[in-house]
């Protein structure tokens, strides 16, 4: 339901961030874009919704052309497109129900935002995805009075308070400890799951990368170099993507492994029986 | 760079010889030109009015004292006066120069090339006029009283409030602008959402911040007969009634105080 | 770990920033109760305000033509007291401010000289600058020579409380370290302090200069000097044209300056 065809940016300064991107993701699918600092990464992610404006090439959601949007079509078009950040990106101020809302202002005119009169339907999932994520005693606290974790969580709920048909994730894990990392990638990759989302992740932890997504996109110098499954990445793709190194260290397994492919396998599951009939 | 080698070991000297020969130079510059200018401030100075000074400070003083603490009671309306014009000019100058601000800061102006700079502009004029200047300003246009005062203040506190404001503006976190736009907002919501909640500490610290100071100047800007406590001090003053000047400074000094209080705790508590 | 089912239909109201109702509509009524006393207060004379428009629209006109010539040798005059003045002004009240406002700084100075410091730029700053013209002149006379003692005097209450706050603020480590060294008093304010100090310092001074200027257009309204007596002359006559051309001169001076100080402060960072 995404397609990437030859997609370039080029910047002011001469710099080449992204060099000919094509590629699809069909609708459902979430796929782990890795590659070394300045691969074009955070560049491509923000071109699909034109928060950077690409210098050539097409970029398809569904049946729309987003690069030939005009600013108020291209508002509808971003309201479709959920955008989970690395620093969170909440508004430190407001509190989390406030920040959790703010996904649907695409959806409400001005006059009901400002005086914050959303719809009861809004709120009402507003409440379901507070506490999906786990953050149901903490609907009415500042953003900034919230850990790391916690703060990335709200944008979770934040993005899929929009109902999105595609996530953007960018660097979900980068400010978050190991542990919590694992347990944010695991939250997000569940709710894909679920709800049959299409995501493309922007990560930089190449083992939480391959433990998660069951397909990987390899950036180097703004080209794609590598296309396909995590189990593919071995000593000569990495070596491509990321330069010569000892990448067997990657490649281990721990026991928290299984237990978080476990639990993905088992969302996955309970999503397709929601499709087949059962009420979810 | 400081380290040179002389004698064939590395020294080092607190500047070059350059740095040394131009630190040199700026300071002869800064003192020809002060004693240049002093000697252009008192050609026209009568020294011996120097030497009788101590003498008339000391005259003036002993009139001054003691305070004519009766006239308290005719001053409690022009300190009230005082006050309204002081809190309605800062109340006009938030409700106008919060836009202005707006207008003029890089992140959230329109256009660019004609309404920032129109913005900075009107900015600029209304901050390089004193709050007296403006106060003569408008008495000769609206004549004397307290509207004039009010207006006083309103022109001059737009300046301060619309460069600190637009100042905070564009000083703000792009990433959260960046985040409520993702989502699909209007701008209007971008400014309502990202923008508004991140500048408002910086907003009302300001607001406050210049109510104190116009609290002073609407104090004197009857002197001018914009109005306030101020008229009475220039009354007093023409009649040489030194006693009662020096209860109105009493008076002005304890609004001042208390205004500077009460500034200090709502900043305070809005940070 | 699938969705709990919460109950559909709750509501959701932003928490105002005062939580008690009760105070809170206090404070909105207490509000507009003053807002309707003080406006009240205001007495405007609508008769005089319709005539004003009339003025008022002359004096933009003014700014359209201003009038540099016909007064152009009192202007001349005026400007170079003005500049004059800002320019002793600040640099003498520079030169007094960094002693008082080291004596002001409770960590390093002893405490009769620290509240005296503090008396002094408490003092100076109780008042806005043109009373002190007023006295000044009745001391000193009319002319620059009490325009100067006023600016100087502003000068080192301004700076002196700022500089006083930020030699309280700075890092002790680095005072501590020289004092280890064995260094005097000076040596310890040259080498620990003042590096902490001086940046802000240069940038208040550059501040400061270009809020004298201002003021000193503004004195010579009660007779200390500068080009504020041939303004009030100007608009007390009407003559909205010369007026106007004296506001230019003073906007594009303080625009001059804002610059000019903008780029040293680059510069010094």
């Amino acid at each position: 339901m995404l397609r990437v065809t030859d997609l370039a940016k080029r910047y002011r300064t001469g710099d080449e961030a992204l060099r000919g991107v094509t590629f699809e993701v069909p609708a459902g699918q979430v796929v782990g874009l890795i590659g070394p600092s300045g691969a074009g990464k955070s560049t491509l992610i923000r071109c699909i919704n034109r928060l950077v404006e690409p210098t050539s090439g097409a970029i398809n959601l569904g049946d729309v052309e987003i690069t030939n949007l005009s600013r108020a079509q291209l508002r509808k078009a971003r309201r479709r497109i959920g955008m989970i950040f690395q620093e969170f990106a909440l508004v430190e101020r407001l509190s989390v129900m406030e920040n959790v809302l703010s996904g649907r202002l695409g959806y409400v005119p001005f006059w009901r935002s400002f005086l914050r009169r959303f719809p009861g339907a809004d709120i009402d999932k507003a409440f379901r995805l507070l506490d999906r994520v786990g953050l149901s005693e903490h609907v009415d606290k500042r953003a900034d009075a919230l850990s790391g974790g916690q703060r990335q969580r709200v944008g979770i709920a934040r993005a899929l308070e929009q109902d999105p048909e595609l996530l953007l994730v960018d660097e979900p894990t980068a400010s978050l400890d190991p542990k919590t990392s694992r347990q944010i990638m695991r939250l997000i990759c569940e709710i894909c799951a679920e709800r049959g989302l299409a995501a493309i992740i922007n990560i930089h932890d190449v083992a939480l990368a391959q433990m998660f997504v069951f397909r990987i996109v390899g950036l180097r110098a703004g080209k794609v170099v590598y296309d396909g499954p995590p189990a593919g990445l071995d000593q000569v793709t990495l070596a491509a993507i990321y330069g010569e190194e000892d990448w067997t260290a990657l490649s281990a397994k721990h026991k928290e492994d299984a237990e978080d492919a476990a639990a993905v396998s088992a969302a996955a599951l309970v999503s397709t029986r929601a499709k087949l009939g059962v009420e979810q | 760079m400081p380290v040179t080698n002389a004698a064939g070991r590395p020294q080092w000297r607190h500047r070059t010889t350059t740095g040394q020969l131009t630190a040199w130079f700026l300071w002869l510059l800064l003192v020809a030109i002060t004693v240049a200018s002093w000697k252009v401030m008192t050609q026209d100075t009568i020294w011996d009015f120097l030497r009788s000074a101590p003498a008339q400070a000391a005259d003036i003083a002993s009139r001054m004292f003691p305070p004519r603490w009766s006239y308290l009671e005719k001053l409690w309306w022009p300190i009230w006066e005082t006050l309204n014009i002081a809190t309605i000019g800062t109340l006009l100058a938030v409700i106008l120069g919060t836009p202005l601000a707006f207008l003029a800061a890089r992140n959230t102006t329109p256009n660019a090339y004609f309404v920032r700079p129109l913005a900075l502009l009107i900015i600029v004029s209304s901050r390089s006029i004193n709050g007296l200047i403006w106060g003569l300003l408008l008495v000769s246009i609206i004549g004397p009283g307290a509207l004039a005062g009010t207006l006083a203040i309103m022109f001059r506190s737009l300046g301060f409030i619309g460069k600190l404001l637009y100042e905070a503006i564009e000083e703000i976190d792009h990433t959260q602008v960046e985040a409520i736009t993702a989502s699909g907002a209007s701008r209007a919501q971008i400014i309502d959402f990202a923008i508004v909640p991140q500048v408002l500490p910086a907003f009302a610290g300001i607001s406050v911040y210049r109510w104190d100071i116009n609290i002073r100047e609407s104090a004197i800007l009857g002197l001018v007969g914009a109005g306030g406590i101020g008229l009475y001090l220039e009354a007093s003053l023409a009649t040489l009634a030194w006693p009662q000047v020096t209860m109105i400074l009493i008076v002005i000094l304890c609004a001042v105080l208390v205004s500077e209080w009460i500034s200090a705790r709502l900043r305070h508590a809005i940070i | 770990m699938s969705a709990v089912s919460v109950a559909a239909g709750r509501t959701w109201r932003r928490t105002p920033f005062i939580a008690n109702p009760w105070l809170r509509w206090a404070m909105y009524a207490g509000a507009l109760v003053y807002l309707v006393l003080a406006l009240g207060s205001l007495h405007v004379n609508w008769a005089r305000l319709a005539d004003g428009m009339v003025r008022g629209w002359r004096f933009i006109e003014g700014f359209m033509h201003p009038n540099f010539t016909s007064r152009a040798d009192e202007i001349a005059v005026g400007l170079q007291e003005s500049i004059a003045m800002t320019v002793c002004a600040t640099v003498v009240g520079i030169g007094l401010s960094i002693p008082i406002g080291i004596g002001a700084a409770r960590n390093i100075a002893p405490r009769p000289v620290y509240y005296l410091c503090r008396g002094i730029v408490a003092v100076a700053r109780s008042f806005q600058e043109i009373l002190y013209a007023i006295f000044f002149v009745a001391m000193f006379g009319f002319g620059t020579f009490a325009g100067f003692l006023t600016i100087s005097f502003a000068t080192v209450g301004f700076l002196g409380k700022l500089l006083a706050e930020d030699i309280e603020d700075i890092d002790e480590g680095q005072v501590e370290a020289m004092r280890a060294t064995g260094a005097s008093w000076l040596q310890v304010l040259n080498y620990g302090i003042e590096p902490q100090v001086l940046p802000r310092l240069i940038g208040l001074s550059l501040y400061r200069f270009d809020i004298n200027f201002r003021e000193s257009a503004v004195v010579g309204i009660v007779g200390a000097g500068g080009i504020g007596a041939t303004l009030n002359t100007a608009i007390n006559r009407y003559e909205y044209d010369v007026a106007a051309a004296i506001l230019m001169i003073i906007i594009l001076i303080v625009l001059v300056c804002e610059y000019a100080s903008s780029h040293v402060r680059r510069w010094v960072q």
